[in-house]
């Protein structure tokens, strides 16, 4: 089920924006429109780009943000996960709380 | 003779209607639904919409582009038990999952409690491998408060008897351990990094159950006010089993969802997900109608995310173990098309 609703209306989470878009409604209570327009403004890209796994493959790639990862697709050296989300909350301007329980754990 | 389409009832069973037989259904689902609700029924476009989306013969179908939701799910993406990592990096890498959940079998905050540190473990290794935001969910579940499973009174032994002050002292009771518990439990997730909270099926048992949710919501906002907080109900309407709980002045035994997300936001909530039950004995294209127009006027005052429930026996989707591909992706376009909402 959870499937059949990704592929039916679901963002795409990191193959697209839509956790990015996700992170604006669960940190600020963003509604839907305001979140997608926000989002595309931090990345300079359209309000369409942000659902479409082509644009954002490169857009992520550019910014660092982390991306999906299989065996023809494979990015070492490149930002994702942990490291990502620094620069995720960076992007965003929302403080990440694992990525600040990650600095003081670290003693960064 | 009219062509029929096959299309599902509200059990997942496959049969077949014609268009007249759909129409018929979703125009009585969507009055019935505002007679109960004191809602408008539904726009005669919206109900042409809502035809064309189930009279179809497609096996699968979907949103238009750049009409996607956020989706936020209660239970991880892909629901493997006891392997929480891969089953989130599964929902992360593999399904797309916008909202990431970890959670546990013991999916009550009352057993949560008793196994945290374990739960924290998890969710700051879960931390470190996803990149997509990671909420810790679980449900209220008041009733596990009552005897024999907890220390209070069992306020559904007492009212049968008439004892209407000692039920309401004994869930008073439950609620305050409740709300504790609901704290604990989400001040030593958020502490261990989650990026939120969901409260899953809240009203289950309940004004009571909605109301000692309510408190931990507002608890938890003041004391974490980045953290994302989740309140997903349980029913279209919230059950009287106190009946003279408010907050802020609003009673909450009767609540319909337009309500119901007023008293969430107003708490702190920062996503509110209405759930509207299913109706076996009806067609899916009745439930969904149904369910729409019951939380249509949510999206009039909604200030924050609206998702709603679109999982098995919500929404229009079938209560089954697998829930039709066909019928829960009509659902969700249903929902998405109609109401506007900002996830489901």
């Amino acid at each position: 089920m959870d499937v059949t609703h990704a592929l039916a209306a679901g963002m795409g989470g990191m193959r697209t924006a839509g956790d990015l878009v996700a992170r604006m409604q669960m940190a600020r209570g963003m509604r839907l429109p305001d979140a997608k327009a926000y989002v595309a403004d931090k990345l300079g890209c359209t309000v369409r780009d942000l659902s479409d796994s082509y644009a954002m493959e490169q857009i992520r790639g550019e910014k660092g943000l982390g991306r999906i990862l299989d065996h023809s697709n494979l990015h070492p050296g490149e930002p994702n996960a942990m490291t990502a989300k620094f620069r995720i909350a960076e992007l965003l301007g929302v403080p990440i709380s694992s990525v600040e329980r990650f600095r003081e754990l670290a003693g960064l | 003779m009219e062509a029929k389409v096959p299309t599902r009832m509200g059990d997942g069973f496959m049969v077949e209607l014609t268009r007249s037989e759909l129409r018929a259904d979703i125009e009585t689902a969507t009055q019935e639904a505002a007679r109960k609700a004191k809602v408008p029924p539904l726009a005669p476009d919206e109900l042409d919409h809502l035809l064309d989306i189930y009279a179809s013969r497609a096996a699968f179908t979907a949103v238009d582009i750049g009409d996607q939701v956020v989706l936020s799910c209660d239970g991880g993406g892909s629901k493997m038990t006891g392997t929480d990592l891969l089953d989130l990096l599964e929902s992360e890498q593999r399904l797309g999952q916008d909202i990431l959940e970890l959670w546990h079998i013991e999916y009550s905050y009352k057993a949560i409690k008793t196994i945290l540190p374990f739960q924290q473990q998890v969710m700051q290794n879960v931390q470190l491998m996803c990149t997509a935001p990671v909420q810790y969910g679980a449900q209220p579940n008041l009733a596990f408060y009552s005897k024999p499973d907890g220390p209070a009174d069992n306020w559904f032994e007492l009212l049968p008897r008439g004892d209407i002050a000692g039920a309401r002292a004994a869930i008073d009771e439950a609620m305050d351990h409740a709300t504790k518990d609901f704290i604990y439990v989400g001040e030593g997730m958020l502490d261990a990094g989650a990026d939120g909270m969901d409260f899953d099926t809240t009203g289950g048992a309940g004004d009571a159950d909605f109301f000692s949710t309510l408190r931990a919501v507002r608890h938890l906002r003041g004391k974490y006010p980045d953290a994302g907080i989740e309140v997903g109900m349980a029913g279209e309407f919230v059950i009287g089993v106190h009946g003279e709980l408010e907050w802020e002045g609003r009673r909450l035994a009767g609540l319909w969802p337009r309500d119901q997300l007023e008293v969430c936001q107003d708490a702190g909530a920062t996503i509110f997900g209405p759930a509207v039950n299913i109706r076996t004995g009806k067609s899916c294209a009745w439930n969904a109608a149904y369910s729409i127009t019951v939380t249509k006027p949510c999206m009039d005052v909604a200030r924050i995310p609206v998702h709603p429930n679109v999982g098995e026996g919500v929404g229009g989707v079938p209560v089954n173990g697998y829930p039709p591909e066909d019928a829960a992706s009509r659902a969700a376009k249903a929902h998405v098309d109609i109401l506007r909402c900002d996830g489901l």
